[in-house]
């Protein structure tokens, strides 16, 4: 049976019944950052507690990256199976505006302030068939 | 103590296979020595930069080798901003009689790549696809469209007009004007933006000479003074570059603060400007920075693009050089290409993309990663 490893340790829970982002809550003045940081950015605060933020919110912008990144993009693709894909920020009520892909890339169907959730899934595949999981922003039904 | 820009130099943007970087920022600066009738062996300091040519303190090598403080500045976009800003103050404190400010670069082909841990962003953001400036800016300019009501239209107008005026600028690098249909139609690279919408890095050279302004007309007979130049970083809250999350509560970027503070120092506003080299990496740039800079209110950009307000015989030139988008972005140079310009266009030595009525004050504006902006005001 294969690894399931998130692509970078402490972005979300996993593995988890139900996995969610993390972000950093400053204890002085409020505001939430993601990914988790040691010290406040607002306000320079290093009291802060690591939090889960919600699991779903609404899409403040987007676009549709329509040509192939150099590395350290690392898809497991080659430019001749690359699929242009959805990137947006993601309001999370509450919280903070998360960057992430999204799972769309019709530019038909993406608008600003439609809804969406946060969803976990395998990101590429490594030669030792580990699978690198990552989070994706996919619209809600 | 107030600044001069007593010469000027530029290397011709695009592609020189023949020329490194370095030789391309010497070129620039025996230009603006030669301008500025003075010889290298008389200058008292130099700052510049190169993001992909090397330091700039090796132009030692080429100019001669004569034992004065050359510091290189590494700042991104706003590098030749942060060169200018720094001998502005050196000058400006009386350290310093006359100095040097250079800029030059050379660039492979395709979009920049940024490396994520330079950045302080871990490596994931680069390897889901996300280190990407041109992301960035399609989204900025999404949300504001959504938000202002800016036409697809208004966009490829932007593109339109920057290569017409390339088309009349000697030393730029795109020199043929593109059908507005064209710029429309062609390869969408991030949405809403199209191939012909963002400029793409290049190579080039830019150097000037400043000096006391008191010593100005010892020099040169057209002397620039330098009102301000200001630099400004991002404060929490404002949309940027490379954020792997944003703040709820938006706030002034650094764009706004860096302008603001240059209009006061001058002592002028926005309406007093003849003539403004806005940051224009892509279309959308250009329409937010005319509003970041406070030449216009949002969403008024929409009007004014469509009138031709922006054009060089309009109210409100901008980008009179081509910008970005038909010069390409050697990023040590292009902060300075655009004083460079503005400086012609204040001696009046512009030629075809001369704007008309003897302007007197020009206004030039860089952004760069990871929030950063850089404004001057010139005055004749």
């Amino acid at each position: 049976m294969s690894n399931s490893v998130p692509i970078a340790p402490g972005l979300f829970t996993w593995p988890a019944q139900k996995p969610a982002l993390l972000g950093s809550r400053c204890n002085e003045c409020g505001i939430v950052s993601f990914p988790v940081a040691q010290s406040c950015m607002a306000c320079s605060g290093q009291d802060v507690s690591v939090e889960e933020l919600p699991g779903r919110g609404t899409l403040w912008t987007w676009t549709v990256q329509q040509f192939m990144p150099k590395s350290p993009y690392n898809s497991g693709e080659t430019p001749e199976t690359f699929k242009p894909y959805g990137v947006g920020y993601l309001e999370l009520p509450g919280g903070v505006r998360v960057e992430g892909r999204l799972t769309e890339n019709d530019p038909e169907k993406l608008h600003v302030g439609m809804e969406m959730e946060v969803i976990f899934d395998t990101w590429r595949t490594e030669p030792n068939g580990d699978e690198i999981v990552s989070f994706f922003f996919q619209p809600l039904a | 103590m107030d600044v001069a820009i007593i010469g000027i130099g530029i290397h011709p943007f695009g592609r020189t296979p023949a020329r490194s970087g370095l030789q391309q920022g010497a070129y620039a600066a025996r230009l603006a020595l030669k301008d500025a009738g003075v010889e290298w062996r008389d200058i008292e300091f130099a700052f510049g930069g190169s993001a992909s040519a090397g330091n700039a303190d090796a132009l030692g090598n080429e100019l001669g080798l004569t034992g004065i403080p050359f510091i290189n500045v590494a700042n991104g976009c706003a590098t030749g901003g942060s060169s200018l800003m720094t001998a502005y103050n050196a000058i400006r404190s009386g350290a310093y009689d006359i100095g040097l400010v250079a800029g030059f670069d050379k660039h492979d082909r395709g979009a920049f790549n940024a490396d994520p841990e330079a950045m302080g962003l871990g490596r994931w953001y680069g390897e889901l696809g996300l280190m990407m400036t041109t992301q960035f800016f399609a989204m900025k300019i999404q949300r504001y469209m959504h938000d202002y009501s800016i036409s697809a239209d208004t966009l490829a107008r932007v593109a339109e007009k920057a290569f017409i005026n390339g088309s009349l600028n000697p030393n730029a690098w795109r020199r043929t004007p593109v059908a507005l249909e064209e710029i429309a139609g062609s390869m969408m690279v991030n949405n809403p933006l199209t191939k012909y919408m963002f400029c793409s890095p290049s190579e080039g050279g830019v150097a000037l000479v400043l000096c006391r302004a008191d010593k100005a007309k010892n020099y040169c007979a057209k002397p620039v003074y330098l009102k301000s130049a200001v630099l400004k970083s991002r404060r929490y809250g404002s949309f940027e570059v490379f954020a792997p999350s944003q703040a709820l509560q938006q706030v002034d970027g650094p764009t706004v603060d860096a302008s603001r503070a240059a209009f006061e120092l001058a002592g002028v506003g926005p309406k007093d400007i003849h003539v403004a080299q806005l940051q224009d990496t892509e279309s959308g740039a250009e329409v937010m920075h005319m509003a970041e800079n406070g030449f216009c209110e949002h969403g008024e950009q929409e009007r004014l693009i469509q009138s031709g307000a922006t054009r060089i015989g309009g109210s409100m030139p901008i980008n009179t050089d081509g910008g970005c988008l038909a010069n390409g972005e050697p990023i040590g140079a292009s902060g300075l290409r655009q004083v460079y310009e503005n400086v012609l266009q204040l001696r009046g030595e512009a030629g075809a993309h001369q704007v008309p009525g003897n302007p007197r004050l020009g206004y030039t504006h860089v952004y760069g990663a990871p929030g950063i902006s850089a404004v001057t005001i010139l005055q004749r």
